[in-house]
């Protein structure tokens, strides 16, 4: 199991895939460092954003060199998915980011985890963490949505606003071999349950389609990623090869 | 599995009294992060180590340490090695580093079931756990005064692997490490 995985164009494609979305998300996260409504919060989302960190790591390093990777590519070749890479907005929204995301990687890495592919001892570790994460967005969207009326507003506004990005987590990505329909369909199921107990209502939006969001695995992406970047990236591009 | 040697047997003992950079009441063997030591040749060694979170900056600390150890000991070449599978959980501490980890000040993670997803049930924020089941998971037990009412005031605490917890009988908070 501990043998390097053959640098094969599937695994690398899948690997910049997954390793993408816990990188931006990671960054993402990082961003209220400082901002957080409570410090448990302050502590949590760091906490959340390191684990991502870690597992970017790992994926970045089966794809190639990690640095280069996360500091010296284009928007374009980024292959995240573009719900992860929606700005912070209120806490509200990066609860919602965070349910929506989390629910999919542990379904996604539980059934890596069952399998025998090069992303198993990963899945294996990182879906225990995502266990935590999962958890940690729920109980936000249950105090929140079966809060005060402010709180359930913004929660709603939240979900509103970001579900039209769930689509995308669905589409089949190159090296990946599980059932990505049984994913949705259990996805679903576990999100509308949070949402119903949470006094939320499930949007009607489509969630595919033209309309719908999704073609950050095809390198497109919304228009703040790109000032996300260059601020991930301007330190290392400005001091090429500095060190601690 | 290939039986370890005398010398690998020591080397590993070595590698293994080496205390976490993080909670340096205990020692890596303790934590159960040293998976193996592998002597190849004369004076060449290579270290397997784990990482407890996927994300863990200790384990960069954890494997200059093992170089050093190792290298006092006489050995010319150390490679530390990280391996991700089978993927550490808390059942890997040992009952040593359990007790080390409670007279610290932080709660000892509770053992769990042997295979499967985990499922954490941990309740609402700032309330106490509802009483469990009998055959269910033990109470988290605060480490200070050792009583069973405890309360969870945030799933993340100081490093990701702990929670934030408060005594209701002695109002002290405390550390938890999480069940992983």
């Amino acid at each position: 199991m501990t043998t390097t995985p053959a640098k094969d164009t599937a695994v690398t494609a899948a690997a910049l895939a997954l390793g993408d979305d816990a990188l931006v998300l990671s960054h993402r996260l990082g961003e209220w460092a400082g901002n957080a409504p409570v410090l448990e919060e302050e502590v949590a989302l760091a906490n959340i954003a390191l684990d991502l960190l870690g597992q970017a790591r790992v994926l970045l390093s089966m794809a190639g060199d990690e640095d280069e990777l996360a500091f010296l590519r284009e928007e374009r070749a980024f292959r995240n998915l573009q719900l992860v890479e929606q700005p912070n907005g209120d806490f509200a929204h990066t609860i919602a980011r965070q349910l929506f995301f989390s629910a999919h990687q542990y379904l996604l890495y539980a059934e890596l985890a069952a399998g025998d592919g090069p992303f198993a001892p990963l899945a294996a570790k990182a879906v225990k963490e995502v266990d935590y994460h999962r958890d940690h967005a729920r109980q936000w969207t249950l105090r929140l949505g079966d809060g005060t009326e402010e709180s359930h507003t913004r929660m709603q506004r939240a979900v509103d606003a970001l579900w039209r990005h769930t689509g995308e987590m669905f589409q089949p990505v190159e090296g990946i071999d599980v059932d990505w329909t049984g994913l949705e369909t259990a996805w679903l199921e576990w999100t509308t349950e949070v949402l119903r107990r949470a006094t939320l209502t499930v949007p009607e939006g489509p969630r595919t389609g033209a309309w719908a969001a999704g073609a950050g695995r095809q390198g497109l992406h919304t228009e703040p990623f790109g000032r996300m970047l260059a601020e991930m990236q301007h330190l290392h591009r400005s001091h090429p090869g500095a060190s601690w | 599995m290939v039986t370890a040697t005398p010398l690998e047997a020591e080397l590993l003992e070595l590698a293994g009294s080496v205390p976490d950079p993080e909670l340096p009441v205990l020692t890596l063997r303790e934590l159960g992060v040293v998976r193996a030591v592998h002597a190849r040749g004369e004076d060449t060694v290579e270290v397997e180590l784990t990482p407890t979170y996927t994300g863990c900056p200790a384990i960069e600390a954890m494997s200059l340490d093992i170089e050093r150890v190792l290298r006092e000991h006489g050995v010319r070449e150390v490679t530390v090695r990280t391996v991700l599978a089978p993927a550490w959980s808390t059942d890997d501490i040992t009952d040593e580093g359990r007790r080390k980890l409670r007279e610290f000040g932080i709660a000892p993670p509770r053992t769990r079931a042997a295979s499967g997803p985990v499922v954490v049930e941990l309740g609402t924020t700032r309330t106490r756990e509802p009483r469990l089941p009998e055959d269910g998971p033990a109470p988290v037990r605060c480490p200070h005064c050792g009583s069973a009412e405890t309360e969870l005031l945030s799933r993340f605490s100081s490093t990701a692997c702990k929670a934030l917890r408060r005594c209701l009988a002695c109002r002290e908070p405390f550390d938890h490490f999480k069940e992983l």
